[in-house]
């Protein structure tokens, strides 16, 4: 690791500005991807602002019947608060079922957006990444891309991003705050993650020196029937092949709501739109769960690695839907 | 030798590791927590090539890090002699890894291979500077693809220890003829031993005396070793290592850390401790060898056996290695008619391969296991029936008797214990939810030998008995069960014995590898502690003591402060001895076939959506004769289970087929199994001892592992219908 400078913050205000004069610096949460991220050499930041003492750790109510989430939440305190498992269970499920019991007590919500890929090239500094040294290349293509992506791909890079909270935030329309010395920005989870295009290497639209402060969850009844399912090589600590975050409102025997993300399959957290368009209005069925996905699925580019991921997606997709619609009609 | 009746209560008792109160405690001191005066720490850089040469090194930044003491470089590093070829005349030669003498040439032989070593007054500041150092090579081409290497691989020539191949009547012949017959292609990838502790070595000269703390797993010959490397007498080496945090044949042979280390403290003149990195163990240490079998098996109608083909293809590297005899258990397993088994390596430019838990069975088991499957579903037979069917009275190969075998009582308990027959042979006609739930079997097969230990005991007037061996202790217990061997042969409490071992300062003892190390010690603890109950009965004679007195009784009376007794010599002479000693033992135990075995039991559960897999049951019953400690037997018997559903289902290095570089040198993209991917383990054991061994034990630590990983791919065939021979077992090859 090289050695860098440490500034730690007593508020905000201090955070921004410590990091808008501090050339090459990072902000320091729980640490457990920035810190591997040193150790390997991967981030090689020359001053490192540590915010764990600001006052971003609640979880609040909001007039709309909405929540307000401090950036600094744990991720197990956030997967156990009484809001999140009655009214968003999708996002308390997938917190828990991401890294291990002792990374989930040090991760904090606003580390946890900004995760970085585990692609195995992207963590080797002997291979080519253009995620890593932008115009290098990308070992990954003709290598070991089993976990790799199949939608929103570009020939520059198929990396996944491996968080399971995103999914959850993204299936949810969650809105991210930041703020710099510039002010506070209020950023759409769609927006947040970018597709690799040209520039893998720009990761998320949060610029250097802006600080995450908050998540806000939008009041969504539906989001009481939610749930999240993780596919993985293991029963536990073990990146996403495959996750699905849903939630479903039948009546009548018709979907008459619609929420579907996708974890393990792209550079973002991957909202299925596509699929949501064809459940809503249409029977419950098991037909129609896998015309849904299907047509999200339509658009993924596979490789010789991870082909089974397409079918995989699909499935899983069904699987969720099946679970979450038996779960009692409306009407 | 004949097995020892059972004088004591301790022998069988579940006794508590005697280490296990340090270990909880953390003050149990391992060889990367030894402080020294002066203390440096050193780290390795490693080669991002496979082959090739340093073309230039650059170390001016890295040596501009405060804190620096030196960036050793094949230009300025102290000398160090080439490492011996491997011969049985001398048998610490064994323990050579790789021929490469590290740092004293600019020739890279694998991707991964030291290339310098930064020495710095901090962990901290070594590591920093490590990642400065500029290193540029001329690559040669390489040749680190197995699957391009597996047409080319010429046949494994064999040693005295490890059978390459074997051939009874006329095996092609008889499956062209056979009335039922399966034929199919197995494969395994390579693997890793990813002890938890990573190896770790400190290294303190004075003048040309030298002390090596070493997480080893064969002290006397890394002394040897060592001692050959530095131009040292052996004498002046002492190697230690009380606690070693498991090794499953990863500690077994020299690697560049512990030399380097060494060579890193005759350069600054300074105590070093070199810890590896996670990664650095993926890049220095080599694991498993993959593999690429054939088997054939050819039948009667009835199931008789008339044909068993068992060929393999493994990989070693260019400087070293050891490509693991998978065709073992084919020899002894079944009673076929003919036999043809074949064993073939490829060298490449990579890591040499090492031994890793059960080298040879752990990966041979799983394709003989589950080609055995086959032709008993080929058959409509039930898989415990047909293998009971083709049970051998006598090896079938050589016609050798066993020394014990009891793997029809293995089935019959473990086929009770499990509820086996209460199965529908059917595959995929069970199911629970979502979940398709499918039963396995397999048989564990793991060869047993006997080398010499050198021990002594020291009776006191105290009451206290001193038992003394370089043995090592890796978590298997080493020294409970041996203290426990001793209380029963000298007839005093277990409290009342300590065990000093783990330094080469201590009677020399044989590596602990091939499960050889209980039975080789205890044989040497029983005579000695013989020897030791003769002078305390002469003694209680002459001294006119009671009969049934304990010996702290007889030694009271007699005024006498101690009795001791040795067996073995480490002068330069008795280890010549005693070598021949061990080969006249290792030719005479050849007329018979000496193993453990068992049957494995497991049941297995494959999501209909996704394919996952996870293991919900097992029961295990093994052949492993007296069993000395319940606990420490059964913890190791466990372990190995594990590793093999491990083995199983998920783990698998990633050698990248382009550039032979490891890809996933983490746990975190190699997937060892996490505790909820493990069901409870229900082991047990016959208990019927071993009449060729001493006490009647065979070693436990290696017999686990075997057959596991076909147990499980038996399973989840019988659970889905698909059946995956290629391993790892993930659900990319279970999904449609």
């Amino acid at each position: 690791m090289k050695s860098f400078a440490y500034v730690s913050a007593p508020d905000v205000r201090t955070a921004v500005s410590a990091i808008a004069s501090a050339p090459n610096a990072k902000f320091l949460g729980g640490g457990t991807n920035l810190v591997d991220l040193m150790r390997g050499n991967i981030e090689q930041p020359d001053t490192v602002v540590d915010i764990t003492r600001l006052p971003l750790t609640g979880v609040d109510l909001l007039p709309d019947g909405g929540v307000r989430i401090g950036a600094l939440v744990r991720n197990s305190h956030l997967a156990a608060h009484p809001l999140i498992r009655s009214r968003y269970p999708v996002l308390s499920q997938a917190l828990l079922m991401g890294a291990s019991a002792q990374l989930r007590n040090m991760a904090t919500v606003g580390g946890n957006l900004l995760q970085r890929t585990r692609c195995l090239y992207f963590y080797d500094r002997a291979s080519a990444c253009n995620k890593r040294v932008p115009g290098s290349g990308c070992d990954a293509i003709g290598g070991f891309n089993r976990n790799h992506a199949i939608l929103g791909v570009s020939d520059g890079c198929i990396a996944t991003n491996p968080s399971d909270m995103c999914v959850a935030l993204a299936m949810l329309d969650a809105v991210v705050e930041v703020e710099s010395t510039r002010g506070i920005r209020r950023i759409p989870m769609a927006d947040f993650h970018l597709l690799p295009g040209e520039t893998p290497h720009k990761e998320t639209s949060v610029a250097a020196d802006e600080l995450i402060t908050a998540v806000e969850l939008p009041p969504l009844p539906i989001a009481a029937n939610s749930r999240y399912r993780k596919v993985r090589d293991r029963a536990s600590y073990a990146f996403a092949l495959v996750s699905v975050g849903a939630a479903v409102e039948v009546n009548g025997g018709t979907v008459t709501q619609a929420r579907l993300a996708l974890g393990g399959v792209s550079a973002k957290p991957w909202r299925a739109s596509k699929a949501e368009e064809v459940l809503v209005g249409a029977p419950a069925t098991e037909e129609t769960f896998r015309r849904a996905a299907a047509a999200e699925l339509a658009a993924a580019t596979a490789r010789p690695d991870n082909e089974f991921k397409i079918g995989l997606a699909e499935r899983t997709i069904v699987a969720v839907l099946r679970q979450l619609a038996s779960k009692g009609d409306a009407a | 030798m004949t097995a020892v009746e059972q004088r004591g209560k301790a022998v069988g008792a579940p006794v508590d590791r005697v280490d296990g109160v340090a270990k909880t405690t953390g003050t149990a001191q391992f060889s990367a927590e030894h402080a020294y005066p002066g203390l440096a720490y050193a780290v390795v850089v490693h080669s991002s090539i496979s082959r090739g040469q340093i073309a230039a090194i650059d170390t001016a930044e890295a040596s501009a890090i405060p804190g620096v003491l030196k960036v050793i470089t094949h230009e300025n590093a102290p000398p160090m002699k080439p490492a011996p070829k491997q011969s049985m005349v001398n048998l610490s030669t064994i323990v050579s890894a790789s021929s490469v003498n590290y740092l004293q040439t600019n020739e890279i032989h694998w991707d991964g291979q030291p290339v310098a070593v930064v020495v710095a007054q901090t962990s901290d500041a070594a590591k920093e500077a490590a990642a400065l150092v500029d290193v540029s090579y001329r690559p040669a081409e390489s040749f680190v693809d197995f699957a391009a290497g597996v047409p080319s691989a010429p046949l494994v020539k064999g040693n005295a220890f490890i059978p390459t191949g074997g051939k009874k009547g006329d095996a092609e012949a008889a499956l062209a003829a056979a009335a039922v017959k399966v034929e199919a292609r197995y494969t395994t990838p390579p693997y890793n031993h990813n002890a938890i502790e990573p190896h770790s070595t400190t290294a303190v000269w004075d003048g040309d005396r030298l002390t090596v703390h070493d997480a080893t797993q064969g002290i006397d010959w890394f002394r040897t070793h060592i001692a050959m490397r530095f131009g040292v007498p052996a004498a002046n080496v002492r190697v230690i290592a009380p606690y070693v945090g498991g090794g499953f044949g990863g500690k077994g042979f020299v690697w560049p850390g512990t030399l380097l280390a060494v060579l890193a403290a005759r350069a600054v003149g300074r105590p070093v401790r070199l810890t590896l990195t996670r990664e650095g163990v993926y890049r220095t240490v080599g694991g498993r060898t993959p593999s690429v079998q054939q088997v054939a098996l050819g039948s009667t109608v009835d199931g008789k056996l008339t044909a068993l083909v068992h060929k393999s293809v493994a990989r070693v590297g260019r400087t070293g290695g050891q490509s693991e005899p998978i065709t073992s258990q084919s020899r002894h397993l079944y009673a076929a008619e003919n036999m043809l088994l074949e064993q073939r390596a490829v060298e490449q430019d990579i890591l040499p391969t090492s031994s890793m838990r059960a080298p040879g069975e752990s990966i041979g088991s799983f394709a003989l296991e589950s080609a055995v499957d086959e032709l008993a579903v080929s058959l409509g037979m039930d898989p415990i029936e047909l293998r009971m069917l083709n049970e051998p009275e006598r090896d079938p190969l050589e016609g050798k008797p066993f020394a014990h075998r009891m793997l029809r009582e293995a089935y019959a308990e473990g086929a009770r214990r499990f509820g086996w027959s209460a199965r529908s042979p059917e595959p995929r006609s069970t199911k629970d939810g979502r979940w398709l739930v499918g039963t396995g079997v397999a048989s564990a097969f793991h060869p047993l030998m006997l080398f010499s230990a050198n021990v002594t005991v020291r009776v006191s007037a105290d009451g206290s008995v001193l038992v003394r061996c370089a043995m090592q202790e890796m978590g298997m217990g080493s020294a409970t069960v041996q203290a426990q061997i001793a209380a029963d042969a000298l007839g005093v409490p277990v409290e009342s014995v300590r065990v000093e071992y783990g330094d080469s300062a201590l009677p020399a003892a044989p590596l602990a590898g091939g499960s050889l190390q209980t039975a080789s010690v205890a044989a040497s603890v029983l005579e000695v502690c013989a020897k030791a109950r003769a002078s305390l009965e002469s003694l209680a004679k002459k001294a006119g003591a009671a009969t049934g007195s304990s010996p702290q009784e007889v030694l009271a009376k007699a005024g006498v402060p101690f009795v001791e007794a040795a067996v073995g010599s480490d002068t330069r002479f008795g280890k010549v001895a005693g070598q021949l000693k061990m080969m006249r033992r290792l030719l005479r135990d050849r007329r018979y076939v000496r193993a453990a075995t068992g049957a494995h039991f497991c049941e297995v559960r494959v999501d209909q959506d996704t394919g996952e897999t996870r293991v919900s049951r097992w029961t295990s019953v093994f052949d492993v004769g007296r069993v000395i400690n319940p606990k420490t037997a059964g913890s190791q018997l466990r372990g190995g289970i594990i590793m093999g559903i491990g083995m199983a289902l998920a783990e698998e290095t990633l050698f990248d087929p382009r550039t032979g570089r490891i890809m996933n040198a983490g746990l975190g993209e190699y997937h060892v199994p996490v505790h909820a991917d493990i069901p409870p383990i229900d082991v047990s054991w016959i208990g019927d001892p071993d009449p060729t061994m001493p006490l009647g034990l065979l070693g436990v630590g290696e017999v686990g592992i075997t057959g596991v990983a076909a147990a499980v791919a038996n399973a989840v065939f019988h659970a889905t219908g698909k059946r995956v021979r290629d391993l790892p077992i993930t659900l990319d090859k279970l999904v449609p």
